[in-house]
């Protein structure tokens, strides 16, 4: 590894390891996310799944490896110099982390505010396109304790992207969710791979959404997902699948590649 | 002796985060964002909302004070030095000490749960991720809030720990008002009031960097927030007495 990373990666993992209080979490990990990808990683709880993205984003520092995002190496960098990074990538946290003493509307316009360059008329009407992207528009002027948790996680979506972020990061985002609700989340990550063509890494465990992620695209003639398999024709989603084992990596291929997989501990975790 | 090797590295750890958390709070005075309506309100959560309990604190220890000295000072026919003696206790240590615990009580634990609830919940990590330093936005309004607001509260508890000894050398041992204010105002020197005032500018420090410390390290979820609330004024406090004893021993090598 020289440093340079191939123009069309977006994230590169080299030889990434961490732990917490002398444990292992993730070992020598090592993989790329291409441009327009979307990389949906799976695993049990504890496996690391939520780790990988605060490394992504520089929350978190790896004890060995290297992380390049967008370009730029991650790892080893302050804060200051991580900012102009971050700036780039949206992240939706498991449980929104929307800030409680700020409305809605003032949650999503955050991320705008610290990029100054943007005035405030042009602020409202971002925040509010976010926001009806989300079909929550009526909503701006409430505060977060006042919506339920699957419209927390749709604000959150709304502040991640309102930015217009080259790189998206969904921590669990359909977690905890009744199956209306999360479909309608899963809906709106995959509108937004296939409006934005932003690439992404999604966390998740719950299989029904990987595979919902994999298999449908959002038509905007129609308003709605439709199979990609459909028609006769098969459109590519762009979509490949991590699965995190015991902090190292199970598999990492296609939907199609993972279910014909002979692994035991995969049959088991698919099945 | 390993357990033990491993508890003195975490306490050592744990003193370097502090003041590294502190000096890039104190760093950020200088810096830009400034974040001036974080600082406001911070000034008027911790200042004009801690105001009724240092008054009470204030006017009572004041008026046992009175009580107190009047008894010890009638077995020597003194009770007219009543009021310099209560002036003098609040003004060098009385006022400083227990306005700086009762807000360290009411600011260190809000503080802490505050900060630790957002740390649980991934807003503090939002933060960072949106771009923003949270020593920045968090931690530095509430030291400034607390600096500047702690002396004042002092001044507030002072007086009205006058007023307290006042009422009950009036109401009670039916001393000549003026002669118990007489005593008070003469009693009073430039290095007291020098020494009331730096009291509560340090202990300040305290109170805010402390709640922000166990805030910005809480773990384990709402469990750790409890822990991380009750840690935060049980120290805050240790550290205020034992501050109040070594900054007394140099001030009065200094001053006096």
């Amino acid at each position: 590894m020289t440093g340079t990373v191939a123009p069309d990666t977006v994230i590169e993992f080299d030889r990434v390891s961490l732990g917490f209080d002398g444990k292992p979490v993730l070992e020598e990990i090592s993989f790329r996310l291409e441009h327009g990808e979307t990389k949906i990683i799976l695993g049990a709880s504890g496996s690391g799944k939520s780790v990988l993205l605060k490394l992504t984003l520089g929350l978190l520092q790896p004890d060995s490896g290297r992380i390049f995002v967008l370009g730029s190496e991650v790892t080893g960098r302050s804060e200051e110099e991580l900012f102009p990074i971050r700036q780039r990538i949206g992240m939706v946290f498991q449980e929104g982390a929307l800030f409680d003493s700020l409305t809605v509307g003032e949650n999503v316009a955050y991320a705008l505010e610290r990029m100054g360059s943007i005035g405030p008329e042009e602020t409202e009407r971002r925040v509010r396109e976010a926001l009806r992207f989300v079909e929550l528009e009526p909503t701006v002027e409430q505060f977060p304790s006042e919506l339920s948790g699957g419209m927390r996680r749709r604000v959150a979506i709304a502040r991640a992207m309102v930015s217009q972020p080259e790189l998206l990061l969904y921590d669990s985002p359909t977690a905890g969710l009744d199956p209306i609700t999360a479909h309608r989340i899963i809906t709106l990550v995959i509108k937004q791979r296939d409006v934005s063509r932003v690439s992404s890494l999604l966390v998740t465990h719950r299989l029904q959404d990987s595979y919902e992620v994999a298999r449908y695209y959002f038509d905007p003639a129609q308003e709605k997902l439709l199979l990609v398999e459909g028609n006769g024709a098969r459109r590519q989603t762009h979509t490949r699948f991590l699965v995190l084992r015991e902090g190292g990596i199970a598999f990492h291929g296609r939907l199609e590649e993972m279910v014909a997989e002979r692994d035991p501990y995969l049959q088991k975790f698919l099945a | 002796m390993s357990l033990l090797n491993d508890f003195a590295k975490d306490r050592v750890l744990a003193v370097q985060e502090f003041m590294l958390m502190g000096g890039r709070a104190v760093q950020n005075l200088f810096g830009t964002p400034r974040y001036l309506v974080d600082t406001l309100r911070q000034m008027d959560f911790i200042g004009f909302g801690s105001l009724p309990i240092v008054i009470l604190t204030g006017f009572f220890t004041g008026a046992v004070l009175a009580l107190q000295m009047s008894k010890t000072l009638s077995t020597f026919g003194e009770t007219s030095l009543t009021g310099q003696l209560v002036m003098l206790s609040l003004v060098r240590e009385l006022g400083p000490v227990l306005t700086s615990l009762m807000v360290a009580g009411r600011n260190s634990s809000g503080i802490a749960s505050e900060l630790g609830s957002m740390m649980v919940s991934e807003q503090i990590d939002a933060m960072r991720a949106l771009g923003t330093d949270p020593i920045k936005k968090l931690v530095t309004p509430r030291l400034v809030g607390c600096v500047l607001m702690l002396p004042m509260l002092t001044i507030i508890a002072d007086f009205m720990g006058m007023l307290g000894g006042f009422a009950t050398s009036f109401f009670m041992i039916h001393l000549n008002p003026s002669q118990y204010w007489t005593s008070a105002y003469h009693a009073l020197e430039m290095e007291d009031v020098f020494q009331g005032l730096i009291k509560p500018f340090v202990f300040a420090f305290i109170v805010a960097l402390v709640g922000c410390y166990y805030g910005l390290t809480t773990r384990g979820g709402t469990e750790g927030v409890g822990r991380a609330t009750t840690q935060a004024v049980v120290a805050a406090s240790v550290m205020i007495l034992i501050t109040d004893f070594f900054l007394t021993k140099i001030l009065l090598t200094v001053l006096y």
